[in-house]
């Protein structure tokens, strides 16, 4: 007899097939959210701008490819030899974090203040100049290139349990994103400057009128949102191991699109709309189709902005006449 | 003060139109490009700079077009310039098909549409849509257009279909401007609530600006195609769509004489520095903020239209 | 058969009725006065007749005809044309062009004439120009066609949005506090303005918080209050109605 006619005449030949659908979906669900954890922290940066100021910061996805960047810089220099992972990696982070929030508050200074009162468009044009100012800068410093992140940092085993085998790393890089969210998501909500980010959102004009001190705000806003998406260049250095001057556009467009899936302007909406998009993204690579996964999350966005464009978390607002 | 504005546009004219014999095939396939561009950017300033929709996708209207002119000059031997209107009516039922559903969102949700719809086209070509597109390689083997027998295939021979396409591009947009029309588009960018107040169809005269603006895009790619010989998906990419907005923006969104002066700039100069070649695209990120911050209206603004008014001498603007 | 009818008409925004039932007529020539203290819903009410609101119950007839499922700019085409509360112009054109938007849908050339300029295509715009002027000379604007809409003072602004309106054409006028802003003069001489357009066989219909205009011009009042109608009538009982007084006159004053 053929093996294949003895594995199907066996008992259990279903469930077997079965475990192996689950395992799939389970790699796929975790990839996602994973990858996910890099969208939201990227879509907190745009959101946050977008909630106090009502622009698009074009040069957002490139400050997250300037930390991909500076990590790999730190990492492979005198600084970190003697460190072991868990401790270098947390001053790492800590630095990369530092050091692009600084980048955020000059691009600021830079490219938006001195247009605060100038109509939108010109915004608009000044945000994609900058973007492609720093994505050249990168390129001209760093080069053309894919760089390569040394592969012996994030562990390499597997964690095993109900039969699953999902990367000790995909885990690691899934929390380290899942606690920067919690821990924006405590200052936003319990702090007073979060509060104060978080009126200046909804109404700068009265903000202001109640005392906030709103370019303090704004400043707060320029520093913590790309220190978020710093922080996701150098998880996406460390978990893919591959980074290009160019992947901002990717990682950039992705995230852009969760932040409108959960309401632009809403933090726990782009936290939401991350994780959700990194999901859908891996499961209609796995069933759909691999070729159009890139499509998929802008499908996603042109649904979303001619459905329901407030988003799923967003609230409406209406315009007097 | 007509007349000086006449002299200068003869002249430019007669300037551009002496340029072939005195530059060689690079320099003059510089000017080519710039044509090429300008098109673009022309149509581009309709959807732009006359009705105020931010359009960051118009790579994809141009993208059809080359690709309409592609696929059916390869596939059934029908002349290139023959397509150039089936090429403008692809494009068009595109943007139209396209438009529609998402015509009534407000400016920064419209431009982030659009950059979605710029992307979807761009992705779908990469993966071979329909299985005509090729793909990643895109599609070679485009003839040469001929005009009555006489084959265009040098540098030189572009440039004059270029820039006659070109010029009667200005001066049907010119015309535009100085009609009911052009009018209307102008009001929708000023206050789309007084204008609906005032008896304008908004909805569509969104419809008409994209349209149009995709039907000339479209045109411009058939000639883009036929003058590469090879099309990829490359050409069309974000980048593009940005360029062509910077072209505009820089040059004065809603001047014709300010957008072709913004091609003739960030497309002419970075040849002329091609030595910094690396750096332009930094000092060109660099210029558009400046640009932004110090002369927001761009390089040559759009100037007021002047009417013959009956018992009054026809005059320029108080302010 | 009146001009005008509302019919019941009910507007709510989430939680807060702005109009509740409403219903009053217009007719053809009157000069009709809409009043109430601020947050009453009259400016609802305008943008309810205009189309940028629809009811959410109730009907608003003109000429008898059922606007519900006309658009703004469609019903500009009636005849029914407004001027906003806060002026809205097209500050970047000029006075003339802000004009020459209302004559747009009054004139026909489409896509392709506005590229070939053929001899019937010029004759219109040459009219469309006349009209626009016309109106202009009308407000006492002729002067000025010109200038940057912008730069003009806020009393010629409104007289521009009101000639903007004219050049459509209407049957109805709507004019939503168009001595917004005036002195006493520019308020005189908006008396006579409004005088001269029920002259041309337009009707008119304000909301206006200048008492003295209200009373000297109108004749008919409709008075608001928290979406409701109130009261109706000439404005000598509507000077004596003991409810319009309280809601929104407050103590007696002689007018």
């Amino acid at each position: 007899m053929h093996a294949r006619e003895l594995v199907s005449a066996a008992p259990g030949a279903n469930a077997f097939v079965r475990i192996k659908d689950m395992e799939l979906f389970a790699q796929q669900f975790t990839n996602g959210l994973a990858v996910g954890g890099v969208y939201a922290l990227i879509a907190l940066g745009y959101t946050m701008v977008y909630g106090v100021l009502k622009l698009i910061n074009f040069a957002h996805s490139d400050l997250f490819t300037l930390g991909a960047y500076l990590g790999l810089t730190l990492i492979t220099s005198w600084l970190f030899s003697g460190l072991g992972p868990l401790w270098g990696t947390a001053l790492l982070a800590l630095m990369v974090m530092g050091m692009i929030a600084l980048m955020g508050a000059l691009l600021d200074r830079v490219a938006y203040r001195p247009l605060r009162e100038s109509p939108r468009l010109s915004a608009v044009v000044s945000a994609l100049g900058a973007s492609i100012f720093l994505q050249n800068a990168i390129m001209l410093i760093y080069g053309a290139r894919n760089q390569v992140y040394p592969q012996n940092i994030l562990p390499r085993m597997a964690l095993s349990a109900f039969g699953f085998h999902i990367p000790l790393s995909r885990l690691l890089v899934l929390c380290a994103s899942l606690a920067m969210m919690g821990a924006l998501y405590f200052f936003i909500q319990k702090t007073r400057i979060g509060t104060a980010i978080r009126a200046a959102a909804i109404d700068q004009g009265a903000a202001r009128l109640m005392g906030i001190d709103v370019n303090r705000v704004i400043l707060m806003v320029f520093m913590i949102g790309p220190a978020m998406g710093g922080a996701a260049g150098l998880l996406v250095g460390l978990y893919y191991g591959q980074i290009n001057f160019t992947m901002g556009w990717a990682y950039g467009s992705k995230a852009f699109t969760a932040a409108i899936l959960g309401g632009i302007g809403n933090i726990p909406g782009a936290m939401v709309g991350g994780l959700l998009l990194g999901i859908i993204e891996s499961l209609a690579a796995a069933y759909v189709s691999l070729a159009y996964k890139d499509a998929i999350a802008f499908l996603v966005l042109i649904l979303i902005l001619v459905l329901r464009p407030t988003g799923l978390l967003g609230e409406r607002v209406a315009e007097k006449v | 003060m007509k007349n000086r504005k006449l002299v200068v546009i003869a002249g430019s004219a007669a300037v551009l139109a002496a340029a072939p014999l005195f530059l060689d095939a690079y320099w003059t396939d510089v000017l080519n490009n710039i044509g090429i561009y300008a098109v673009l950017a022309l149509s581009l300033n309709l959807i732009v700079g006359h009705a105020g929709l931010f359009n960051l996708g118009h790579a994809a209207f141009y993208a059809v077009g080359a690709y309409t002119a592609a696929i059916l000059n390869t596939t059934y031997h029908i002349p290139v310039l023959a397509l150039l209107p089936v090429c403008g009516f692809t494009s068009g039922l595109f943007a139209l098909l396209a438009a529609r559903p998402i015509i009534h969102l407000r400016g920064d949700y419209l431009c982030i549409v659009t950059i979605g719809i710029g992307e979807i086209v761009r992705i779908a070509l990469i993966n071979n849509i329909f299985g005509i597109t090729g793909g990643d390689n895109g599609i070679f083997g485009i003839s040469r257009p001929s005009v009555f027998g006489y084959v265009i295939r040098s540098p030189q021979q572009f440039f004059y279909l270029i820039w006659i396409f070109a010029g009667i591009t200005v001066i049907l947009f010119h015309l535009l401007e100085y009609s009911r029309v052009g009018r209307a588009l102008n009001y929708l960018r000023e206050d789309e609530v007084a204008a609906e107040g005032s008896g304008i169809d908004t909805a569509h005269y969104k419809l008409v600006a994209l349209v149009l603006g995709a039907a000339w895009a479209g045109m411009a790619g058939n000639i883009y195609a036929a003058k590469m010989s090879i099309i990829s998906p490359g050409s069309f990419s974000f980048w593009e769509s940005v360029l062509m907005f910077a072209i505009v923006i820089l040059g004065g969104a809603g001047s014709i004489p300010g957008v072709l002066l913004g091609a003739f700039l960030i497309i002419g100069m970075p040849e002329v520095f091609r030595q910094f070649a690396s750096a332009r695209m930094l000092i060109f990120g660099a210029a558009m903020v400046a640009m932004m911050i110090f002369r927001t209206q761009g390089l040559l603004p759009a100037r007021p239209r002047k009417y013959r008014l009956a018992g009054l001498p026809s005059g320029g603007v108080e302010t | 058969m009146s001009l005008l009818q509302l019919s019941n008409v009910t507007k709510n925004f989430g939680g807060l009725s702005a109009v509740g039932g409403l219903s009053f007529q217009l007719d053809d020539g009157i000069i009709m006065g809409l009043i109430g203290p601020n947050g009453a819903g009259k400016t609802t009410v305008f943008n309810l007749i205009t189309g940028i609101y629809r009811p959410d119950e109730g009907d608003i007839f003109f000429n008898g005809r059922s606007l519900l499922r006309l658009s703004t700019h469609r019903r500009v085409v009636l005849g029914i044309a407004r001027t906003f509360q806060t002026i809205r112009l097209f500050q970047n054109l000029s006075v003339l062009e802000n004009v020459l938007a209302g004559c747009h849908c009054r004139l026909k050339a489409g896509v392709l004439s506005s590229f070939v300029h053929l001899p019937r295509q010029r004759r219109e715009e040459r009219e469309a120009l006349k009209r626009a002027q016309d109106a202009l000379a009308l407000v006492g604007l002729g002067h000025r066609a010109e200038q940057v809409a912008k730069n003009l003072s806020y009393g010629n602004q409104r007289l521009l949005e009101i000639a903007r309106a004219l050049a459509t054409g209407p049957h109805l006028l709507i004019l939503d506090e168009p001595a917004g802003g005036m002195n006493e003069q520019e308020t005189t001489q908006l008396v006579s303005l409004i005088e001269k357009i029920r002259g041309m066989e337009v009707t008119v219909m304000l909301i206006e918080h200048d008492m003295t205009l209200v009373m000297k011009v109108c004749e008919r009042i409709v008075v608001m209050e928290y979406g409701r109608k109130i009261a109706e009538g000439a404005p000598d009982e509507i000077r004596r109605d003991r409810r319009v007084v309280e809601a929104y006159l407050g103590t007696e004053e002689e007018y």
